[in-house]
């Protein structure tokens, strides 16, 4: 299949699981106990104003799947409602926030992409009691909530020894990185130590190859046959688990974000559940499955270019 | 990378008289702790090939003979020990530290696998796989190391190589992929090639297509050939002498092997091939098995 | 596919197809290995002591002893007290009980539920298969712990509302490892076989399939139950999950992580690593599982 079809293909079948993810989240109000609309104000009741704003917002006034598809325009232009909690439109909400999300799920992608593969090819290659120890420490890792990570770190490294600040996003640029290092780290362990454990058993799967021993015995350098060969050939399993791992992230930093106070997401859905603000629960989890799904899909679509055998589109 | 420069030199040739065969096996035995127990799966091989010669090794599977060429290539796994002498053009191959052995790989022997389809690493192209080795080992420029892959490529009889060189292992056929396989092995410019049964993968078409290459392309250079096979005929038409594998041992070696064999495993090797002109009503089967191979050693 | 011609062969296929076990708990201790039955010592002892509670824990968890609040380790408290000086020790125990249960009724549910899809899809195949399938697809596109937030978000923070959450969470990660595993079974001989002799579809899943899926089945549930441990403490740990003052692992930890600012880590020490080893043990278990119910293949 050549490119233009493929992504059309492609980007056809996001558009139907982001339509039935949409069509989800919009039917979760219409799950819950009461009317809809006692439902969204909730025990505080309302003012006349608040009524007929929720009114609107949801159309309901209107058939079931004129509202869905009324909330569905809204929210294609942008309009993602408003929250009755902080009195202000959800998109903007959201928009103050996503970026904390996106520096501390980047961050912790990358400390997972490093660390994971150099501990996993190491782990392979050395074997005998490095590879031991390695695999323990990685089933360790594997077995630790981050917010058990979380709350080592900060009693160690923030409260304990004072490196570094316990709360908080920082104020932009190095500030901020030195706020989400521990953030960062807490979200990562697991992730690490899953990446090690699966790029460990691909190298060693590769190192075992036929055409491992063909460069081999042309003389190539170990490094080089390490590199071009083993490594190389292992991408297709370390890029399938780094990208669902990273598309866990993004659920993962709920979680983180609470444990250090940190602005972002996952802390503004926490809130919004434990105030029923449930404009902005429905658009956090929009928000949340869609990145979930595009990355996914670019997963996917890398795929091809990492082993010339799979045709685009073949792998479903 | 450090290692690149002192690649490029070729060990110097001592300019000892010709009375130095090119390639010496003398007594090799590997063996292997398996389970507890010692598996000899080589046990006292010697045979010599001087520069230029072909010898054919033949036998059935687990004879022993892929792993000869390991042995001289020094690819056996960790867990073998190998005792003996293997010396090439004088040096002791067992005994070179690893700046020595790679030198050794990239400039004097250069191997042919069975399988080029997993032999070749399917993600890179046919023509990173030909120059590879010459940029990275020999300090070659790129440029130059794919000039020189097309014109060998033509050689061994790959029509459009330019374009082969874009392409994937998956996107070409076995026999070419042999062939490939070839131009990178001449592409080095060995003095012996070790060949491991490189027509066996093929189909019967490209078998024969690919060992004329080799073979052509072989005596044009004047390099030295290890031919392993199970194909006694094939063995014997383009090789100078044979040399015969059993159970790790080499039964029977010389000019002579295929016209007039004297051991009695050879014998019924030869009596074993099925035959065009003959009718059998059923194949013979080979009655000489290890009982027979250990009594035989005992009378000796 | 061959399908044998006569009966009687038909027969000696199924015979032979059906694995037949030597005793139960030596096949178990096998493959588990030395560390999986370690691992598996390790959580019955955790287990045993969860499920005496009652007996086991030296205090009422509830009961606060202000004048222990926040006191390290002592003969009469011997991992001390919390802030409200409640001993940590029985609330561990207690705490341990809804770390096991909760999650372990998450993935009771999930492999219900998930194995039924799972045959269903593979026995029926064509467009059964390719419905569940999609359903499945949409169900990996959340998540897992956003299944049980939004539970909360709807019917507000509980246990229950979590476990129901997360257990539609874990439906495909049960259905789609034993339809792959049910679709090579179902392409046995010894299936057409029974379908041969007249058995019915609904028969040959149960009778036939199951059994022989069985293995894997149970791996894929073990495995689960790490991530379902960790998924339910985390959103305990949130406060959407399992309800203060009731004793858990995850609760214990957020109510420690204050201690520790406080000064007093041992709450959070303690209930970090008793949550760790749970998780080692069982993902030490479904590891030993899977790579046998892999081999025996």
């Amino acid at each position: 299949m050549s490119l233009g079809p493929y992504l059309l293909r492609r980007f056809g079948g996001l558009l139907l699981v982001l339509l039935v993810t949409s069509f989800l989240v919009f039917g979760l109000l219409y799950l819950a106990p009461g009317s809809p609309l006692a439902f969204i104000l909730g025990p505080r009741g309302g003012t006349p104003e608040q009524i007929a704003a929720v009114t609107e917002q949801y159309h309901l006034n209107d058939p079931f799947f004129v509202r869905y598809a009324a909330w569905l325009g809204d929210i294609l232009r942008g309009d993602l409602g408003y929250s009755i909690v902080y009195r202000q439109d959800v998109s903007a909400l959201i928009s103050s926030r996503v970026g904390t999300t996106l520096a501390l799920v980047s961050l912790a992608a990358i400390i997972i992409s490093v660390v994971g593969i150099a501990v996993g090819t190491f782990a392979a290659l050395r074997g005998g009691w490095s590879d031991q120890l390695t695999s323990t420490l990685a089933a360790i890792g594997l077995s630790t909530p981050s917010f058990v990570i979380g709350v080592a770190l900060i009693s160690v490294f923030a409260v304990g020894l004072g490196w570094f600040p316990t709360f908080g996003s920082g104020t932009g640029g190095v500030d901020t990185l030195w706020h989400l290092t521990l953030p960062a780290l807490a979200l990562s362990v697991a992730s690490a130590a899953y990446l090690a454990r699966i790029t460990r058993a691909a190298v060693l799967e590769e190192s075992g190859r036929e055409h491992v021993q063909t460069a081999t015995v042309r003389g190539l350098a170990t490094g080089h046959i390490v590199r071009h060969h083993v490594l190389r050939n292992s991408l297709i399993p370390i890029v399938t688990v780094l990208g669902l791992t990273i598309a866990t992230l993004i659920a993962g930093a709920v979680v983180v974000e609470n444990v250090f106070a940190l602005d972002g997401l996952g802390s503004l859905l926490v809130r919004a559940i434990l105030q029923r603000d449930f404009a902005v629960v429905q658009a956090v989890i929009l928000v949340l499955v869609v990145a979930f799904v595009v990355v996914n899909a670019i997963v996917d679509f890398l795929y091809t270019f990492i082993d010339p055998r799979i045709a685009l589109g073949s792998r479903q | 990378m450090t290692e690149r420069t002192e690649l490029t030199e070729r060990p110097e040739r001592t300019d000892r008289p010709r009375t130095e065969p090119l390639l010496r096996l003398d007594d090799v035995r590997a063996t292997l702790q398996l389970r507890g127990s010692e598996q000899v799966l080589l046990n006292g091989v010697s045979f010599t090939i001087e520069a230029g010669e072909a010898l054919g090794l033949v036998g059935e599977s687990g004879s022993g003979k892929s792993l000869t060429t390991r042995a001289i290539t020094r690819m056996l796994d960790p867990g073998f020990r190998v005792s003996g002498e293997i010396t090439f053009d004088g040096a002791s191959v067992l005994g070179m530290n690893a700046a020595q052995l790679r030198r050794y790989r990239v400039g004097d022997v250069g191997m042919i696998f069975q399988d080029p389809r997993a032999h070749v690493n399917p993600v890179h192209t046919v023509g990173d796989f030909l120059t590879e080795a010459l940029v990275h080992t020999k300090g070659v420029r790129r440029e130059e190391a794919e000039h020189r892959a097309v014109v060998l490529l033509d050689e061994v009889g790959v029509r459009n190589a330019e374009q082969r060189l874009r392409q994937y292992p998956h996107e070409l056929s076995g026999g070419l992929l042999q062939r490939v396989m070839i131009a990178s092995v001449l592409l080095a410019e060995p003095r012996l090639i070790l060949a491991d049964e490189p027509t066996t993968a093929l189909d019967v078409t490209a078998q024969s297509d690919v060992m004329a290459i080799l073979d052509e392309q072989r005596r044009a250079r004047g390099l030295a050939l290890l031919f392993i096979t199970h194909d006694l005929e094939l063995a014997a038409a383009c090789c100078d002498r044979l040399a015969v594998m059993y159970a790790g041992e080499i039964v029977e070696q010389g000019t002579h092997v295929y016209d007039a064999p004297t051991h009695p495993y050879t014998v019924e090797l030869m009596g074993a091939r099925p035959s065009i002109d003959e009718r059998h009503d059923r194949l013979p089967v080979l009655r000489y098995n290890r009982e027979t191979h250990e009594m035989l050693k005992a009378q000796a | 596919m061959t399908i044998p011609s006569t009966t009687s062969l038909a027969v000696a296929d199924v015979v032979r197809e059906r694995r037949v076990r030597p005793g139960f708990a030596r096949t178990t201790i096998e493959r588990l290995g030395t560390v999986g039955c370690i691992a598996a010592g390790v959580l019955l002892v955790i287990a045993l002591a969860a499920t005496f509670a009652p007996i086991v824990a030296p205090y009422d968890p509830d009961f606060p002893d202000l004048l222990a609040s926040l006191s390290g380790p002592s003969p009469a408290h011997l991992l001390g007290a919390d802030a409200l000086g409640r001993d940590i020790l029985s609330r561990l125990i207690w705490g341990a009980r809804i770390t096991l249960a909760g999650p372990g009724l998450v993935i009771l549910i999930a492999t219900v539920v998930g194995v039924l899809l799972a045959l269903l899809a593979a026995w029926r195949g064509g467009r059964v298969d390719t419905a569940i399938s999609w359903l499945l697809d949409v169900l990996f596109a959340v998540p897992g712990i956003v299944f049980g937030l939004i539970a909360v978000a709807i019917w507000g923070p509980s246990l229950a509302t979590v476990v129901g959450g997360l257990a539609i969470a874990y439906v495909p990660y049960v259905a789609r490892v034993v339809r792959g595993a049910a679709l090579r079974e179902r392409n046995m001989p010894y299936v057409s076989a029974a379908w041969l002799q007249g058995h019915s579809g609904t028969g040959i899943t149960f009778t036939q399939i199951l059994p022989n899926v069985q293995p894997i089945v149970v791996a894929q549930a073990v495995s689960s139950l790490g991530f379902a441990v960790i998924d339910l403490a985390a959103v305990s740990f949130l406060g959407l999950g399992v309800q203060p003052p009731t004793a858990d692992l995850g609760l214990m930890v957020k109510s420690g992580f204050d201690s520790v600012l406080r000064g007093q880590p041992i709450e959070a020490i303690a209930a970090g690593s008793l949550i760790v080893v749970i998780v080692w043990c069982v993902t030490i278990i479904g590891d030993r599982l899977t790579s046998s119910a892999r081999s025996i293949r």
